[in-house]
């Protein structure tokens, strides 16, 4: 597998938004079903040791995934991401918010924005999410995360390096 | 003085390669400044942020200032955006397995 595939990760806290950017070693239209079909979503979409859980998911403009990530031990947090535009294998937009089991959302939530495109084999996803409020976007951080990663000065410099390629 | 936010200093491209710079050695203003396509004022506006942040420190050597970086106060930025950071990367590598799965499962049929 390519080793060297892009990963450009940037949070702007002054305008509430993270920047996602990543190249997959595949043709758009394996990478785009991973997406967009919950099996596959499912898969991936739990940073483990957490898993996916779809209940049910329609995928056309103004269809749901309403799903819950569950942790090693066995606790739901239940989210609902609803399509607000697709263009099939270009674009798609949605509304995410978290929820519990009943389906009932909070308030604020957060607008994702994904974006695909490919070249000579190598498929790049550019992903920007919108917080509504700076307190979701620390607990969307937070979520999950409480044991921790021991982080380290290295780590940071590197993330910086990276960052300052891209000007 | 105004305390800024970290993270309003961090969003800056030309304040985090002032950062990655100084995390290297510690840097007078003049070799700062020549590392930038942009004025002299410029960068020390830019520095001057970080220094309210306190971000990076200043020490005098014979005639001449030094900054350096703030290895504490790094941290902080380091432990939000890393574990952010991390979520995304364990995320992503699942996801390439799964293509690499689904390649395969395409080259069979």
């Amino acid at each position: 597998m390519k080793t060297d595939l892009l990963f450009d990760f940037i949070v702007d806290k002054e305008k509430k938004t993270v920047h996602i950017k990543r190249e997959f070693d595949a043709p758009i239209d394996l990478v785009w079903d991973a997406f967009t079909r919950p099996e596959l979503l499912d898969q991936w979409t739990a940073p483990a040791p957490f898993q996916s859980k779809t209940k049910y998911m329609n995928f056309e403009p103004g269809g749901k995934r309403f799903y819950a990530m569950v942790s090693p031990d066995g606790k739901e947090g239940w989210i609902i991401q609803k399509y607000t535009s697709i263009s099939p294998k270009t674009q798609f937009k949605l509304h995410n918010a978290f929820a519990d089991k009943d389906e009932n959302p909070e308030p604020t939530g957060s607008d994702w924005d994904y974006n695909f495109s490919e070249q000579n084999g190598i498929t790049t996803v550019y992903i920007t999410i919108f917080n509504e409020s700076l307190e979701r976007m620390e607990r969307m951080i937070e979520l999950g995360f409480k044991e921790g990663f021991t982080a380290t000065l290295k780590n940071l410099e590197e993330l910086l390096k990276k960052n300052q390629n891209e000007y | 003085m105004m305390k800024r936010d970290i993270f309003q200093a961090i969003a800056d491209p030309t304040r985090r390669a002032i950062l990655v710079l100084i995390a290297a050695q510690a840097l007078t203003p003049n070799a700062l400044a020549e590392e930038f396509d942009m004025t002299r004022q410029a960068v020390s506006k830019h520095i001057k942020v970080l220094k309210e942040c306190d971000l990076i420190s200043q020490k005098q050597e014979g005639r001449e200032i030094y900054y350096q970086l703030k290895i504490e106060k790094m941290k902080e930025v380091d432990n939000w955006i890393e574990q952010f950071r991390k979520i995304w990367e364990t995320r992503f590598s699942q996801l390439d397995e799964v293509l690499l799965n689904l390649k395969k499962q395409q080259n069979e049929n």
